[in-house]
């Protein structure tokens, strides 16, 4: 299977900052893939590469085989782009924008407003296509966007932090609109500063920090390369000259991958947790050590993030002056 | 290049611009008539009987005034030409258009096509409006089209002035900050208001500098004087405007180039 994007070795810097720093990775058609970073970090200019809006200064990008920077025209007919929010002129209608784009993408003008019509029925605007996008909310606003990025019947869409700034209700729309676009076989590129937008929506990410893909993977596959699920568990004062023969006890257990002695108990980093819990307190039951308390903890993507950039994400609060 | 596409593209584009500017009313509304209203019947008014004919050697203050307002006109829709792309450029729009297969050039043929309309359209206005106070064009049609076809060609240095700011400037602060700064002393410096003859020494070489002078003293012997008059001052500003157009466009093409490559 060809790739949906392949970039290799990919950089661009301004005078002397560095934007992105030799970025390679390679997508998938059909999945939804992730750019997951904080503001400045380098998703957004890896975007706008692959949507040739942005010249790399050095290593190659090709969108279904094409080249970004030798055939931009070409890829420029296969791609769908949503950009952050706001690109929309407030004195168009909702139609009128998706007019404007399929005329910008040469459309015969019946096949167009057929589109068009469709367009506006799968993101529920029908109703609204005819005002002024003034007057939209920001998640009518965004569905519109998504609507423009839609339009030209794309290959891949990208889309630059489909969310940000809207409202839980909105965002679980959108997450529904971009899941229902991967069942039509639509390969979905996607920034995002959101841990739980990547976690839930994304078939796979790219941590990028400072420039730099600091790991790829499934969020699956990134939280179980954290060493798994984790166990905390805590054993009694009077227990304590026991723990030594807990631990032989429960390196034993098949499911188990690695035991950390802490303070006053163990910490058990496991693949299964159905069969753990109960196998671990057996163990502690058969050499009779009563055990104080026991804690389960499933890493999440926070985890990953800081264990691979050294420092937390802010998504909740972004920071627009960085970017 | 795919004409046809091109054509749909230029077409959809201005249709555009034509849209935003019919939406805003009471922006067009000012747009419109404010140079008239101010400049050309209040300030026309006021001046008329403080100025000497003798310097101005025009029948009167407004029919002076009338080729200065025009080209006034010219210079500030010139100028302002860029701002609906500076929005564009800020809030995303144009990211999304230059991510379609359009031609480059597109965006910018559609903006001249918009500009050019409006100017010409007002630059009628205007000369009707002189008209009903008197002001009689002596080199009839044939003269006003001659006035149409120099202020286009002054138009499109300008534009593309404004242009190159939009796609250079950080913040639309800085646009218009310099909107301003450019906008009022090209007036003044300049044979808008005033003969050069009447000005003193500094202001003089500066007006005699400034192509606006130039412009507007092809203008005004179409208005008031006559074609024998004209034809010499047409010539002159006729090459002016190519090699300003020249330098302008250059100056455009490369922030286009920088902003866009």
């Amino acid at each position: 299977m060809n790739p949906a994007i392949e970039v290799k070795n990919l950089g661009k810097t301004y005078g002397s900052v560095t934007a992105i720093d030799d970025l390679s990775l390679t997508i998938n058609p059909g999945e939804i893939f992730g750019l997951l970073g904080p503001n400045g970090a380098g998703k957004s200019t890896t975007l706008r590469i692959l949507i040739t809006v942005l010249k790399p200064t050095s290593g190659t990008a090709t969108v279904l085989g094409h080249d970004v920077v030798e055939e931009p025209d070409t890829v420029r007919s296969l791609i769908g782009y949503v950009p952050q929010e706001r690109a929309i002129d407030r004195f168009l209608t909702g139609r009128e924008h998706l007019q404007l784009l399929g005329d910008l993408y040469h459309l015969p003008k019946a096949q167009a407003t057929q589109r068009i019509q469709e367009l506006l029925k799968l993101v529920d605007l029908e109703e609204h296509a005819d005002r002024t996008a003034k007057t939209y909310s920001g998640g009518m606003k965004r569905k519109l966007d998504i609507a423009c990025g839609l339009l030209p019947n794309p290959k891949i869409v990208f889309l630059d932090e489909p969310t940000l700034g809207l409202d839980v209700h909105s965002r679980l729309r959108i997450w529904d609109h971009i899941r229902q676009l991967r069942k039509q076989g639509i390969t979905i590129v996607m920034t995002t500063n959101y841990l739980e937008e990547a976690d839930q929506l994304c078939d796979r990410l790219a941590i990028i920090d400072q420039g730099k893909i600091k790991v790829i993977g499934t969020p699956k596959e990134l939280k179980a390369g954290l060493g798994g699920d984790s166990l905390s568990l805590t054993v009694k004062e009077s227990q304590l000259d026991k723990l030594d023969r807990l631990s032989e006890g429960v390196k034993t257990l098949s499911f188990v991958r690695n035991i950390r002695t802490i303070d006053n108990g163990l910490d058990i980093r496991v693949e299964s947790p159905e069969k753990s819990l109960p196998a671990v307190l057996e163990v502690a039951n058969r050499i009779d050590c009563q055990v104080d308390g026991i804690e389960y903890h499933r890493p999440r993507l926070d985890d990953v993030f800081v264990s691979f950039t050294g420092h937390a994400l802010k998504g909740e609060y972004p920071d627009p002056v960085e970017e | 290049m795919n004409f046809p596409h091109y054509k749909q593209e230029v077409l959809a584009l201005t249709l555009r611009w034509i849209r935003r500017l019919s939406r805003e009313k009471f922006s067009m509304l000012f747009t419109l008539i404010q140079p008239m209203l101010f400049w050309l019947i209040f300030f026309g008014s006021l001046f008329q009987r403080t100025a000497d004919i003798e310097v101005l050697q025009a029948p009167n203050y407004m029919s002076f005034l009338a080729g200065g307002v025009v080209v006034m006109t010219v210079l500030n829709n010139g100028l302002a030409g860029g701002v609906d792309l500076l929005f564009d450029k800020e809030n995303g729009f144009l990211e999304r258009m230059m991510s379609t297969p359009i031609h480059r050039t597109s965006i910018i043929l559609s903006r001249y096509l918009f500009v050019m309309t409006i100017t010409g359209m007002q630059i009628l206005v205007i000369l009707g409006i002189a008209f009903l106070f008197g002001v009689h064009p002596v080199t009839g049609l044939l003269g006003i089209a001659v006035i149409l076809v120099i202020g286009m060609l002054f138009g499109i240095g300008l534009t593309a002035i404004s242009l190159a700011m939009a796609f250079s400037v950080k913040s639309h602060g800085d646009f218009f900050s310099m909107l301003g700064f450019l906008s009022l002393p090209m007036i003044f410096l300049s044979s808008a208001l005033v003969p050069l003859s009447a000005m003193p020494g500094w202001m003089q070489a500066l007006a005699f500098l400034n192509p606006m002078t130039w412009v507007i003293d092809a203008v005004r012997p179409l208005i008031i004087t006559g074609w024998e008059a004209a034809i010499p001052q047409v010539a002159i500003a006729l090459v002016i405007l190519a090699i300003f157009d020249a330098i302008c466009l250059y100056g455009g093409a490369k922030a286009f180039e920088k902003a866009i490559g």
